[in-house]
């Protein structure tokens, strides 16, 4: 039993799908870097000791916070998105346009985000 | 020509299991956003405007713990480890735990297709769940 699918990465990106596809994409890899992401420091804040703080300093460099606040910010904004449209399915039809202003909510405030956590990391 | 639902109404679906899933994870989504915001006007509240940089104060928004308060200029800590932050953080973290790990089974049925994998699947997403549970309460109770 169960079902057989063959879709690879690389077909997968060159799929047509557009907004809603490359939003479910990156709502996957925002949960999941978010997932292992919390687990990881749930653990190191549980064992404490050389490798609780070996962990923490992964989790201070400035590229790893733009990653894990890409995840956090886009997986908290398009969650939203899905939120509302599921629980009020008319609003379906509009789903395209709710890509747009999901992009106008997001692009603004990572892009604040990744300028303070830039500067704060130029100034050591 | 009357438009026709492609939905069938809740009677014919039946409420299993997958489905009150799919609702949790939508709820547990909004009751995140809420503790979030509680836990960043909460923080405001208690003077993190002068205190804390604006990293710190997300930081506290995503699970307030006075363990992310530590680093900052905040003076003294009672008022961030009282009952009332403790039991925020517990829900935030119960909420939290049980949308990832569901959804790490939802991605992980994508990929695995037998009946026997998705069993495996789920019983390590309920080992992790219990386990990851007990382990933040621990961390957020005795910290």
């Amino acid at each position: 039993m169960g079902l057989k699918r063959n879709v690879s990465l690389g077909a997968a990106l060159r799929y047509k799908g557009q907004g809603p596809m490359w939003s479910f994409i990156l709502h996957r890899i925002g949960g999941v870097g978010m997932a292992v992401f919390l687990m990881l420091h749930i653990l190191a804040s549980f064992i404490g000791g050389r490798s609780g703080v070996f962990i923490n300093t992964i989790y201070e460099h400035w590229l790893f916070q733009i990653f894990i606040f890409f995840c956090v910010l886009f997986h908290a904004i398009n969650g939203l998105r899905i939120t509302i449209i599921d629980l009020f399915p008319k609003l379906l039809v509009h789903q395209r346009q709710a890509i747009w202003l999901e992009l106008a909510v997001f692009i603004p405030l990572f892009a604040a985000a990744v300028f303070v956590i830039v500067r704060s990391a130029l100034a050591g | 020509m009357a438009v026709k639902s492609r939905t069938l109404p809740l009677s014919k679906r039946g409420l299993n299991f997958e489905m009150f899933m799919w609702l949790f994870t939508r709820l547990s989504a909004l009751a995140i956003y809420g503790l979030i915001l509680i836990a960043i006007i909460g923080a405001l509240i208690m003077g993190a405007r002068n205190q804390m940089n604006l990293a710190d104060v997300l930081r506290w928004g995503f699970m307030p713990t006075n363990a992310h308060v530590q680093g900052t200029d905040v003076p003294d800590l009672a008022p961030w480890s009282t009952p009332f932050w403790r039991l925020t953080g517990s829900a935030l973290l119960l909420l939290a735990v049980a949308h990832g790990v569901h959804g790490l089974v939802v991605i992980a049925d994508d990929y695995i297709v037998t009946v026997r994998g998705r069993n495996i699947a789920r019983i390590l997403s309920i080992i992790m769940i219990i386990s990851m549970s007990l382990i933040g309460l621990y961390v957020i109770w005795t910290s």
